[in-house]
């Protein structure tokens, strides 16, 4: 290969790891006819149940009384989002409990699981959480009406304010109400996002710098890369725990709409 | 800009992602996502909410049960040892009030005994003091009579040396008896 230019050298493209693609050649699904096809998403789809199912199923089958590290390790995860349940949206969204620990595990794996070199990152895509964002957001609507009927719009009026301000408030209330999905996805996405990107990043520098300085100029990204590393792990955890508890924060609001 | 439109020629059929720059945006994906999300998420709340949770769940619950079982049990054999203590510090007390009593006892029977033996050596006394007073008094009475015979035969000796006309020994006897016995 000839001395490559600086432009090849550092012709990094960070957002080429989100690409959904099939896994047997090159090329995306397109449309409805692409649901067939076997992409990568799909691939850590499937491998994110299977950790689930490997630490939550197969982790509890001994049922001991003294629990092995991986049944103690669900059980602490049970227990945390169990007492989140219950603390924030109360003891009446106990029987919610499961679908808030279907969201808080698969977040929680499928961000984890990204951090792997070369895997897919399915959390990073808007059609992901959007997708996650507004089932919470449908599931709490329909339910707080379910529940507490015309009630439920009490919710976006403030009885404690003046009342010339009411309505004021009442649109402002509605305003963020609509707006909840839409940070409640982006939030997640954008920080998987920029975290796998920046990561890239760097990676792409520590091949060009390993290049041009014949080895040592690499150490700065590679260190920078730990260090971003130790961080998305951290983003990885606390995006879980943060979209988890904003949906039991929801709930409590279809469960007792009032202030 | 030029880089990316090489590698993206390079790439072939990723020119529509490289297009728009974010794979993310690349809105002819989102079926297949969706879709496969969705079947992940109902293939994740089953595994959940059929087998996982209602197991971890129980084995909580059993844990919490057998440890307060055990609390409970501990508080039973505490309770049992208390009671134990109590009724050995009964029979101790007992035992106590026992010996006290058979001590007591005893030292009255001792005492009734030591003072029966007193009775009966201070009857015994008096008896033989008793004796001893009417042997004195006898040996007291033969004493006076031979003191009188002899202060009798000696007066009307006397009498007799002195004044044998006045001898008159009934008198004399008299006045004998009346000093002697004063």
């Amino acid at each position: 290969m000839a001395t490559p230019t600086d432009g090849e050298l550092f012709a990094i493209h960070p957002m080429d790891q989100f690409a959904v693609e099939s896994l047997s050649g090159h090329g995306g699904p397109a449309g409805l006819a692409g649901i067939g096809m076997f992409t990568n998403q799909m691939l850590w789809l499937a491998i994110t149940v299977l950790a689930i199912a490997a630490l939550f199923v197969l982790g509890s089958r001994g049922r001991a009384m003294v629990p092995s590290r991986i049944q103690s390790v669900g059980e602490l995860m049970y227990g945390f989002i169990y007492k989140m349940v219950e603390d924030v949206a109360g003891r009446d969204a106990i029987r919610f409990f499961p679908c808030i620990m279907t969201l808080f595990t698969f977040i929680l794996f499928a961000n984890l699981l990204a951090l792997i070199p070369t895997s897919f990152s399915i959390t990073s895509h808007i059609a992901v959480t959007g997708v996650l964002a507004m089932l919470v957001f449908l599931g709490v609507t329909v339910l707080g009406f379910i529940l507490n009927g015309a009630k439920f719009l009490k919710l976006f009026w403030a009885d404690e304010a003046p009342l010339a301000l009411r309505p004021v408030l009442a649109v402002i209330e509605l305003i963020s109400y609509f707006v909840r999905p839409v940070s409640h996805s982006i939030r997640l996405g954008a920080n998987l996002m920029a975290g796998h990107a920046v990561l890239k990043v760097f990676a792409g520098f520590a091949g060009g710098l390993a290049v041009l300085t014949y080895g040592p100029g690499a150490i700065v990204p590679i260190v920078a890369i730990s260090a971003m590393y130790g961080l998305e792990l951290l983003v990885a955890v606390v995006q879980a725990y943060v979209f988890t508890i904003l949906t039991c924060v929801y709930l409590k609001d279809a469960l007792h709409p009032g202030h | 800009m030029a880089t990316l439109t090489t590698e993206g020629a390079a790439h072939g059929a990723d020119v529509s992602h490289e297009a728009s720059g974010m794979p993310q945006l690349a809105i002819e994906t989102f079926p297949s996502q969706i879709f496969w999300l969705l079947v992940a998420l109902v293939a994740i709340y089953f595994l959940l909410s059929r087998v996982a949770l209602p197991r971890i769940g129980a084995t909580i619950e059993e844990r919490q049960d057998a440890i307060s079982n055990d609390i409970e049990r501990a508080a039973d054999y505490r309770r049992q040892a208390e009671a134990a203590e109590a009724a050995y510090d009964q029979a101790l007390a007992d035992a106590r009030a026992e010996a006290g009593r058979i001590a007591d006892k005893t030292r009255a029977d001792i005492q009734g005994e030591i003072d029966a033996a007193m009775a009966k050596a201070d009857e015994q006394i008096s008896a033989q003091t008793a004796e001893s007073e009417t042997r004195i008094a006898a040996i007291r009475d033969e004493a006076t009579v031979a003191v009188q015979s002899v202060a009798k035969d000696t007066a009307q000796a006397l009498v007799a040396a002195l004044t044998p006309d006045l001898a008159d020994d009934a008198a004399i006897d008299a006045a004998v008896e009346a000093r002697t016995n004063a």
